[in-house]
């Protein structure tokens, strides 16, 4: 069983921590970097509340391993937010209630900021594609769709 | 739920990672995007004591045209094939059926020399490329060794790649003009592995007859299939209505679903005929429309 000294740069601030080989990046995020907006949902690949974005690419912390992302960059839902002002994304949730509990909602939001990273303009279609490794179970996901949309616009408004 | 421990590797170069397969031979698994190998071994399934990551050797991540080969290195992403243009314009039945796998998050980490790897007949990368016709480079200590896929599956999880060894690139041929591909997939919803899901590829001649065909079976069996009998049938023949529904008769004739969870052996096996025939028709007319 090995141990290793893993360092990343985590919504733009070095943190470092010994860990174990096993020790899963959503773990390394929650208990040791004190980062618990990012949810374990399913703990199985499917669910997506544990979604943030390695490298600007939206990934699965539960499966990952903390020790891939050494010397590695990384967001979480923490790392939207500009002080006090809303990321469009966040704004966007808020204004056409893209959530009811909330659960999902960190890892929808970071698979949709890599969808947009990617692809600024995205067509509905290009929305609910982007957001399928994602499960929300209370809206249906019209309004986060919508949310989306609201993101997208506002950004291309240079907003 | 926590993996057993193991120890952690992370080879700089393809040397260094074999060197290190072939050291702790069955106890290690090399890892790259982890998506069927992290969750079997959060489920206990698997319990490597060595992982060796090859993530960071670097120039394994290619994906490019040459002479009339795609070279698929071992990191390609399916998200890299998904956005690739090459794909898009020659390898439909690829385009097809990337975009079907897992889902966003899953596909900007797994890769197709891993899907490969895996031996899972749900995996749809294996109809795909058995379709296609691949070959499969391997490394080991003792050097490269070329494997035609249709070589390369040989049980559930288990392939043809030894202690040591793992998938070091992958070469599809570039379909020749005339030619077309499809792959269609039955799910429970989006994102799930297939119900069934069939892969066909075809080579029109001047009379517009079949002048090669390949045609991959997904989760049709304990492997993934080669429909060889359905794919020789059609070889040197017109696309008839009829002589799909033949080829689909055949190809489901070699199928070998299991029920379960998912639908009944007898659907499954219908639903491989279907697929054949329709996938083929769609094959035909791609290759009819000029596009590859």
């Amino acid at each position: 069983m090995s141990s290793h000294k893993v360092t990343v740069t985590i919504n733009g601030q070095k943190r470092s921590a010994e860990v174990e080989a096993r020790m899963l990046l959503v773990h390394f995020i929650r208990d040791y970097l004190r980062l618990t907006g990012t949810h374990v949902g399913c703990d199985t690949t499917s669910c997506g509340a544990c979604t943030v974005l390695l490298e600007g690419q939206a990934v699965k912390s539960c499966t990952l391993f903390a020790v891939q992302a050494e010397g590695k960059t990384l967001q979480t839902v923490e790392g939207l937010a500009q002080g006090t002002a809303l990321h469009p994304l966040q704004e966007g949730f808020k204004e056409h209630h893209g959530l009811q509990c909330g659960f999902c909602t960190p890892g929808m939001l970071m698979s949709a900021a890599g969808l947009l990273s990617r692809n600024p303009r995205p067509s509905e279609e290009e929305i609910r594609w982007g957001i399928a490794g994602n499960l929300c179970r209370c809206t249906g996901y019209q309004n986060i769709v919508k949310a989306v949309q609201f993101a997208s616009d506002k950004m291309a408004k240079g907003g | 739920m926590i993996p057993q421990a193991f120890d952690y590797h992370a080879p700089k170069t393809l040397a260094e990672a074999v060197g290190l397969l072939a050291r702790f031979g069955d106890d290690a698994k090399a890892l790259s995007g982890g998506q069927s190998l992290i969750p079997l071994m959060k489920l206990r399934f698997a319990g490597p004591a060595h992982l060796v990551d090859i993530n960071g050797i670097p120039g394994l991540d290619y994906l490019q045209e040459e002479g009339s080969t795609l070279k698929i290195g071992a990191l390609v992403r399916q998200a890299q094939l998904e956005q690739s243009p090459v794909v898009k314009a020659k390898f439909p039945l690829l385009a097809d059926a990337v975009r079907m796998i897992a889902d966003p998050q899953v596909r900007n980490r797994g890769t197709l020399a891993g899907n490969l790897a895996h031996g899972d007949p749900a995996n749809d990368q294996p109809a795909v490329m058995l379709a296609l016709g691949a070959q499969v480079v391997i490394a080991g200590s003792k050097g490269e060794r070329t494997l035609p896929i249709d070589k390369f599956f040989i049980g559930t999880l288990t392939t043809a790649l030894n202690a040591g060894e793992l998938v070091k690139e992958i070469l599809v041929p570039i379909p020749p003009a005339n030619s077309g591909g499809a792959y269609y997939k039955i799910e429970r919803r989006v994102g799930d592995f297939a119900i069934v899901a069939v892969g066909s590829q075809v080579t029109l001649d001047k009379s517009g007859n079949c002048q090669k065909v390949g045609i991959g079976l997904t989760n049709a069996g304990p492997t993934p299939i080669k429909a060889t009998k359905a794919e020789a049938f059609l070889t040197g023949k017109a696309p008839s209505e009829a002589n799909l529904t033949e080829a689909g008769r055949l190809a489901a004739e070699m199928s070998d679903p299991a029920s379960d969870t998912r639908a009944p052996a007898d659907y499954k096996k219908a639903m491989v005929q279907e697929l054949t025939i329709r996938t083929l028709r769609t094959a035909v007319a791609r290759a009819k429309g000029g596009a590859a």
